[in-house]
C-alpha cells in the first residue's frame, strides 16, 4: 500500500535533479551498449566464421606425426617417421581401417611459377584425379583426366588473369602445365587450401618430386555421426605401438577454433564491463550525494514513521530507476551499437538481428540493472541506517 | 489511570571522544493523558533529549521509559517506528516538511505510511480545517507556503495519524510572534478540545503561560 509513496518519492528526486540523474544514466547506457554491441560482434564474428566452416565438418584429416603439417596446430613430436610422410603403406592400413569412407591421398608442394613476365610462387597439390572432383568444385573447365594439365584455384586465377588453356611454367626448368579447369572458390579449409593453388594429378607430381610418401590423407566421412568411430579407428590400426599418424576432425578443429573466438569476445564483452563499473561507481557517487543531501529529511520520515525498510526501498527505488532506464535505453541505442561495430570490425552487419547476437541485448540490459542494484545497496542501506535524532539535526 | 508517559530513573549518557557526556541524570516524571508540559532549561540541559525519549527516537542508558504501558528500552527499532507512527506527532522548530510532497501530500504521509487510504477523507479534511489551511493552498510545494502555513500543514500532519501525544520542540521558535501565538491558541485548543498529550520544549517564558505545568531542567536533572 505505501509502495507507491517511495516510488512517488524516487521519481520526484531523479526529477529535480535531473541533469545528475542523466549523467548517471548516461554512464549505464554507455556501459549496457558497450557490453551489448561487442556480445554481438563476437557472436558475429562467430557466425560468419562458422559459416565459412561447416562444409568441411565433415572431414578427417591424417597427417604425418612430426607436426610441420601445415595445419599450424599440429602438437610437435619426436620425430620417429624420419621423413615426415605418409607411405603407401600406411595409406593402405588408413584405406583399410575407414572403409567405407573415401580415401583421399594428397602430396602437397610449392614451387616458384612463371605466367608470361610475372613470377609467383604457388602451393601444388598432387591428387589422383578421380578424387578431385570428390573433393574439389569446378568453376570453368574440365576436371583433370589424364596425367598431365592443372586445374587453378580462383584466386589464382584472378591474380594472373589465367583462363582455361593458359599456360603456366613451374619451378626453375620451367616445366609447362596447361590449365584444363578453374576451381571454385573454397574458402580456408583444414584439409587443403587450393584457391590460390595448383592441383595436379598424382602421376604428374611423382614424376615431377619423386616423393617418399604423402603429406597427408583426407577422408571424407559421409555421415557425421560416424567421425569419432573412424578416427578412433585409424587410431588404432596406427597408432598402436608408436604414434605414427595425428589425426584430426576438422569439427574437432572448428570447436576449438570458435572456443578460441568465443574466449575473445569475453574478453571483449569484460572490457565493456569496465564502463559499468565504471558506471555503477556514478550511481553510487550520485546515490551518496542523495542521501547525504536528504539527511534531515531521512530524519523527518523516521520520526513520523518510517520504517528502516521504507528508508531503504525508498533510495533502492531511486538507483533501480536509474538503472533500469539507463538499461531499456541502453538497450535499444545497442542495436545501432552493434550495428556501427561490426560496419567498422566486420563490414557484414548481416549477423546483427541472429537470435545468439539478440542475446547480448537481455544480456547486457541484465547487467545494467544488476549494476545499478550493486551501487545502490550501501547508499540505501546507510540512509536506512541514519540515527534519527542526528538526522533531524542535520542542516 | 495509567500516565501517558513516565520516565523511571533515566539517564542517557553519551560516549563521545572527548570523554562521557551525562545529557540526563537520574530523571523521574510522569505526564498524565490531557496535559499540556511545557519543558524548559537553558540550550544544553538535556530537555531535547528529553523529547527525544517521548518521541521514541532515543533510548535510556539506564533506567526506564513509559509511553502508556509500553517500556521503549525493551522494543526494536520497528516497534518503536510503529509507536511514533500510530500514537505520536512530532512538531519541530523548522517545520520540516518533505520538499517534494506537496503540502496535501504531506499531511496525508503518515496515513499512507500506516496503508490508510491514499485519499483525503472528511477526517481528514476536518483536520486542514482545524488547523487553519487554505484548500487552494494544499497543491503548493512547501517552499511556497509562508512559516505560518508550513507550521500549519506540520500540525495537520501530526495529527493526520489522531495520535495520543503531541511532541513539539520550539513550535513557534522560527516565526513571528502574531504567527506564533495563532499556533500556541492551536495547540491550547488540541489539548482542550481533544484531549492530547502535548509536550512543548521551549525556552521562551511567556509560552510556558499556556502550559499546565512547567518541567525546568538544568545540567541533565529536573530542577
Amino acid at each position: 500500500m505505501n509502495r507507491p509513496i517511495f516510488f512517488l518519492f524516487a521519481i520526484r528526486n531523479l526529477r529535480l535533479h535531473w541533469l545528475r540523474s542523466l549523467l548517471a544514466m548516461l554512464g549505464i547506457i554507455i556501459g549496457v551498449v558497450a557490453i551489448t554491441s561487442m556480445g554481438i560482434l563476437g557472436s558475429s564474428l562467430v557466425l560468419s566464421i562458422s559459416e565459412d566452416l561447416t562444409t568441411v565438418g565433415d572431414t578427417i584429416v591424417v597427417v604425418p606425426h612430426t607436426g610441420g603439417s601445415g595445419m599450424g596446430g599440429g602438437p610437435g613430436g619426436g620425430g620417429i617417421s624420419s621423413d615426415n610422410t605418409i607411405t603407401s603403406r600406411q595409406l593402405e592400413r588408413i584405406t583399410r581401417a575407414s572403409v567405407p569412407h573415401t580415401v583421399i591421398p594428397i602430396y602437397s608442394g610449392g614451387e616458384r611459377i612463371r605466367i608470361g613476365g610475372e613470377i609467383g610462387f604457388a602451393p601444388i597439390y598432387g591428387m589422383r584425379t578421380a578424387d578431385i572432383p570428390i573433393l574439389l568444385e569446378r568453376e570453368d573447365g574440365q576436371y583433370l583426366r589424364g596425367s598431365s594439365g592443372a586445374m587453378i584455384g580462383s584466386r589464382l586465377a584472378e591474380t594472373y588473369s589465367l583462363k582455361v588453356g593458359s599456360r603456366i611454367l613451374i619451378g626453375s626448368d620451367e616445366q609447362p602445365v596447361r590449365v584444363t579447369g578453374i576451381l571454385e572458390e573454397r574458402g580456408m579449409g583444414f584439409d587443403i587450401n587450393t584457391d590460390s593453388a595448383i592441383v595436379v594429378s598424382e602421376r604428374w607430381y611423382e614424376n615431377r618430386y619423386d616423393p617418399s610418401g604423402y603429406d597427408r590423407v583426407i577422408v571424407k566421412v559421409r555421415d557425421l555421426e560416424e567421425i569419432e568411430a573412424v578416427k578412433s579407428s585409424i587410431e588404432t590400426s596406427l597408432n598402436r605401438r608408436e604414434t605414427e599418424v595425428d589425426v584430426y576432425d576438422t569439427r574437432a578443429i572448428l570447436a576449438t577454433i570458435l572456443e578460441t573466438f568465443g574466449r575473445i569476445s569475453t574478453f571483449t564483452i569484460a572490457i565493456g564491463g569496465i564502463s559499468l563499473v565504471v558506471a555503477g561507481v556514478s550511481i553510487f557517487n550520485v546515490m551518496m550525494m542523495s542521501v547525504m543531501e536528504r539527511y534531515r529529511e531521512i530524519g523527518v520520515l523516521r520520526s513520523i514513521g518510517a520504517l528502516r525498510r521504507e528508508i531503504r526501498r525508498m533510495f533502492f527505488y531511486e538507483s533501480l530507476l536509474l538503472g533500469v532506464a539507463g538499461s531499456i535505453i541502453g538497450g535499444i541505442l545497442s542495436v545501432a551499437g552493434g550495428y556501427l561495430a561490426l560496419l567498422v570490425m566486420l563490414e557484414n552487419t548481416s549477423y546483427l538481428l541472429a537470435p545468439s547476437s539478440l542475446i547480448y541485448i537481455p544480456i547486457g540490459m541484465a547487467f545494467g540493472v544488476g549494476t545499478s542494484i550493486l551501487s545502490g545497496l550501501y547508499p540505501a542501506w546507510k540512509a536506512s541506517e541514519a540515527d534519527p535524532i542526528e538526522a533531524l539535526r542535520h542542516e | 489511570m495509567t500516565p501517558a508517559i513516565r520516565f523511571l530513573d533515566v539517564s542517557k549518557i553519551y560516549s563521545l571522544r572527548s570523554g562521557d557526556v551525562t545529557a540526563l541524570d537520574n530523571v523521574t516524571l510522569s505526564i498524565e493523558e490531557g496535559e499540556f508540559i511545557a519543558v524548559m532549561g537553558p540550550s544544553g540541559s538535556g530537555k531535547s533529549t528529553l523529547l527525544n525519549m517521548m518521541g521514541c527516537l532515543d533510548t535510556p542508558t539506564k533506567g526506564q521509559v513509559f509511553i502508556g504501558e509500553k517500556d521503549i528500552g525493551e522494543m526494536t527499532d520497528d516497534e518503536l517506528t510503529m509507536l511514533r507512527r500510530e500514537h505520536l506527532g512530532f512538531i519541530f522548530q523548522q517545520f520540516n516538511l518533505l520538499p517534494l510532497l506537496s503540502a496535501i501530500e504531506n499531511v496525508r504521509l503518515p496515513l499512507i505510511l500506516k496503508g490508510g487510504d491514499p485519499g483525503c477523507t472528511d477526517r481528514c479534511m476536518n483536520i486542514l480545517a482545524e488547523v487553519g489551511i487554505e484548500v487552494d493552498r494544499l497543491d503548493h510545494t512547501p517552499a511556497e507556503l509562508s512559516g505560518g502555513q508550513q507550521q500549519r500543514v506540520a500540525i495537520a500532519r501530526a495529527l493526520i495519524n489522531d495520535p495520543e501525544i503531541l511532541l513539539a520542540d520550539e513550535p513557534t521558535g522560527n516565526l513571528d510572534t502574531k504567527t506564533g501565538a495563532q499556533i500556541m491558541d492551536l495547540l491550547v485548543r488540541l489539548q482542550k478540545e481533544e484531549g492530547k498529550t502535548i509536550i512543548m520544549v521551549t525556552h521562551d517564558p511567556t509560552l510556558s503561560e499556556y502550559a499546565d505545568r512547567v518541567i525546568r531542567i538544568v545540567d541533565g536533572r529536573i530542577a
